[in-house]
């Protein structure tokens, strides 16, 4: 018995490495395909600056929108935060989702580093975060005018990612 | 030609790493002394083409060859010297490449600093190093090639060194940490070489402690660099975020503490014999495991490589051979390793094996938190991300028990201790610290923090029951000065690691209680008070940086109508890519920080400014700088440069056998 209590390191070691077998064909990055070129899912959900404001997925529609997730624990949205003021400045509608968030927490940043946001969707419990296949934060989401979402970038945007990634397929959706 | 010569070299030391791993092991096996002795050469020859390999690498930077795929994607022609050669480990291939230099240098050291060892134990350690360094050559040259050339188009300039990584701090932070993960190798090859010729005695523990400790020296530094890089290069004053890449650092750091306790009570005492080698290969495998997290792309981190799953197909085969070899090796071979000796509950060796076991399931939950959104995932429980609350939730505790037990360990005896002595001893710095803790906070910070009372409780233990136990040492010499100099250098250094822990704690804990900031807006010419100094936004200046421009604002601090320091927080934008960098103004201090950084222009130029006011944070730093010099004191102590004749190894074996605590340090 003593004899296989020293193999129970390696039984460990052996399940770990299923895991990271299966986790390298899976990329954390990547959000289930299926949600491209479908509509927004639905939602009914308070905004950050005020929560009597509830808004749904037909909000998001008519206009071409970067749908932004962020939260004040992130790191990167720290990063990312003064591009995205940047970008509104210019015009870019952008929305964001307040992931899993503290809502005093999330008023307290818009209100000191600058808010880019149209409004903030509070996704308190992350299930708005679910529906879009979310992974952690930031994420950025570009919606058409119907509400439909056209791509999705994991990540930080910054100057690079914008004028090579996005902004082609934002002004291509503007056109169209 | 010059890249073409270093994969030339890199490919001859792959084939030197092949015969490593097999003639020298065959002979240990066979008992050719021959085929044993070539183990120490062909380690000088893979060193010397390795490093050649490197070279090429590092020279081929300095002459901006953009026509290498690799030096066109870190490297750019505005690059200052300095960057350009810490931009050759910037990046997957080429940190890989410092990777396999680093491993060739540990095992040239074995090889060189080895002449006390019987042959045959070299031969195996050797090869083992061998085995790994098969592995990665291998990585670098089947995978990550950072020779490959960008012909017949070859840019004409390079697209710069990630902005983050331009600065001193992360010059030497990824060689450190480096040194530390490899130099865990050196313990595992001993660990193998001990399992495949069941021979564990404690002069095999005396050979490995010094490689060990020197490697979490290596290691301990290199996290507490890139922490306070971290702190003044992110520009939000954070130290620590408890990202997969921290974390990938951390465990093989809180594994290789255990392992270096653990390793004290083999050679001294005989026993736990099996839970150091299980220790041995951990602390190496949760590095390569690091490496694997890193580089395979398997979860998401500010620090991530550029993923490539052929890379993380590769590296699981690796960890795969080397962590689930020698842990098979282990299950089937560690009973022939049993240890003999007995202790009670009440001695050092109890309480260094609880301190063990507290700080390999501090690892466990935090390897559990850092794979949990990987676990999810593959088990289709949808994607999840683990955050700071989980890993302090458990932390904290974990490591407040380590730090009682830490005291009491110190000063119990080997083998069994008596109650009644200890509390006598302890009864003072139990008192003392309580009575610290419960005071102190009355006069930090506006509120009574009873967190604070239990960290200064628990930092000021630590320090206290060190000193008790100079004088519990000391208790029948005459003139404590001169007695206390005579001490061994492993003892002074096992003190001075400890009040280092004791300072981090502090640092740690009293930062993120009484740590406060402000974000606010601030026109040039506006005054503001925060904390008790007064802070003078002086004037805006734009500048030109080598590769990027930068506004700097120059903010004057005032304490009592006196000028403190004028803080020089900059806003970068790089000039290829666009990336925005913060650089914080800081003005440090022994009890606190002022830092300050800059936001984002507003209108009329007014900015938004962050001031952080940050007591104690430099203890953090200064407690991981105590803990190497501890480590570097053990390692010098002079018994580990004695040559040890049978006579010596026989002579300590009876020390430890006896129930007097031995002179040295542990």
């Amino acid at each position: 018995m003593s004899r296989l209590k020293l193999f129970i390191p390696l039984m460990i070691f052996v399940v770990l490495a299923v895991f990271f077998w299966r986790g390298l064909s899976l990329d954390p990055t990547d959000m289930p395909s299926a949600l491209i070129d479908r509509p927004m899912p639905a939602f009914s959900l308070p905004t950050v600056n005020d929560a009597t404001r509830v808004v749904s997925e037909g909000d998001l529609k008519g206009e071409v929108t970067l749908l932004n997730v962020w939260a004040t624990w992130c790191i990167s949205c720290r990063v990312e935060h003064p591009y995205l003021v940047e970008l509104a400045a210019q015009g870019v509608k952008i929305v964001g989702v307040n992931y899993k968030d503290d809502v005093q927490e999330a008023q307290k940043w818009l209100k000191n580093l600058h808010n880019p946001y149209v409004y903030s969707i509070v996704d308190a419990d992350g299930r708005l975060g679910i529906d879009l296949g979310v992974f952690g934060a930031p994420e950025t989401y570009v919606l058409d005018r119907q509400g439909v979402i056209r791509y999705k970038h994991v990540g930080v945007i910054d100057d690079k990612v914008w004028t090579e990634e996005i902004k082609p397929i934002v002004d291509a959706l503007k056109k169209g | 030609m010059v890249p073409e010569y270093g994969h030339y070299a890199l490919i001859l030391a792959f084939c030197l790493a092949v015969v490593l791993s097999v003639v020298p092991l065959w002979g240990a096996h066979t008992g050719n002394r021959n085929m044993m002795a070539t183990g120490r050469s062909l380690s000088v020859g893979m060193f010397a083409f390795v490093a050649i390999s490197f070279a090429c690498l590092v020279y081929s930077f300095l002459q901006d060859d953009f026509s290498v795929a690799y030096i066109a994607n870190q490297s750019n022609s505005l690059l200052p010297v300095q960057y350009k050669v810490s931009a050759v480990w910037g990046g997957h291939e080429g940190s890989l490449l410092l990777w396999v230099l680093i491993l060739a240098g540990w095992t040239l050291s074995v090889a060189l600093f080895s002449k006390q060892m019987p042959l045959d134990m070299v031969a195996r350690v050797l090869s083992v190093m061998g085995m790994i360094a098969v592995g990665f050559c291998a990585f670098v040259l089947f995978t990550s090639n950072p020779f490959d050339r960008l012909l017949p188009n070859a840019p004409a300039d390079g697209s710069d060194l990630n902005p983050l990584l331009q600065d001193p701090g992360l010059i030497i932070h990824p060689p450190m940490l480096y040194m530390g993960y490899v130099g865990f190798s050196v313990v595992f090859a001993f660990a193998i070489a001990a399992l495949l010729s069941g021979r564990l005695d404690s002069a095999w523990s005396r050979w490995s402690r010094p490689w060990t400790t020197i490697a979490w020296v290596f290691l301990t530094l290199g996290i507490a660099l890139g922490s306070w890089w971290a702190y003044y290069e992110l520009g939000w004053g954070g130290w620590w975020f408890w990202d997969p890449v921290e974390n990938a650092s951390f465990l093989p750091w809180l594994v290789g503490t255990a392992l270096i306790h653990s390793l004290a009570v083999t050679e001294k005492r005989g026993v736990f014999k099996s839970w150091t080698l299980l220790l041995a290969i951990f602390a190496f495998s949760l590095s390569l495991l690091g490496t694997f997290l890193v580089r395979s792309g398997v979860l998401t981190s500010v620090h991530a490589f550029a993923a490539d799953p052929e890379r993380g197909v590769f590296i699981l085969g690796f960890l795969a051979v080397v962590v689930g070899g020698s842990l098979t090796l282990y299950a089937l071979k560690a009973p022939s390793v049993k240890s003999a000796a007995s202790f009670e509950w009440i001695s050092r060796e109890s309480f260094l094996l609880a301190n063990n076991v507290l700080l390999v399931v501090a690892a466990g939950t935090i390897l559990l938190g850092t794979l949990y959104p990987l676990i999810a995932d593959a088990l289709n429980w949808g994607k999840i991300s683990v955050g700071p609350p989980y890993f302090n939730f458990f932390f904290t505790p974990l490591m407040a028990l380590v730090a009682v037990l830490m005291g009491v360990a110190a000063l119990v005896n080997w083998k069994r201790s008596n109650l009644s002595t200890l509390w006598k001893w302890l009864k003072t710095p139990i008192a003392m610290s309580l009575i610290l803790g419960g005071i102190l906070p009355l006069f930090i910070g506006e509120e009574y923090s009873f967190s604070a009372a239990l960290a200064i409780a628990l930092g000021s233990w630590i320090i206290l029951s060190m000193v008790t136990d100079v004088f519990y040492r000391l208790r029948n010499s005459k003139g404590f000065v001169k007695a206390f100099t005579k001490l061994p250098l492993s003892y002074k250094g096992m003190l001075i690691a400890h009040i280092g822990v004791a300072f981090t704690l502090l640092g740690a804990s009293l930062n993120t209680i009484y740590s406060d900031h402000r974000d606010l807006r601030m026109a040039p010419g506006e005054r503001l008070e925060q904390g008790g100094y007064e802070y003078l936004f002086k004037e805006l200046v734009e500048l030109r940086g080598p590769n990027y421009l930068a506004s700097r604002g120059i903010i004057e601090v005032y304490q009592d109508g006196k000028q403190v320091d004028v803080l020089h927080p900059e806003k970068r934008r790089y000039f290829s890519g666009g990336n925005l960098m913060t650089e914080a103004g800081i003005n440090a201090g022994f009890w606190r920080d002022l830092y300050v950084a800059l936001g984002e222009p507003l209108d009329n130029g007014a900015w938004a400014v962050r001031i952080h006011y940050k007591p104690f944070v430099r203890w953090i730093w200064l407690g991981a700088i105590l803990m190497g010099l501890g480590g570097l004191l053990a390692v010098l102590d002079k018994r580990y440069r004695q040559k040890v004749t049978q006579k010596r190894a026989s002579k300590v074996a009876l020390e430890s056998a006896s129930t007097t605590r031995a002179p040295s340090a542990s």
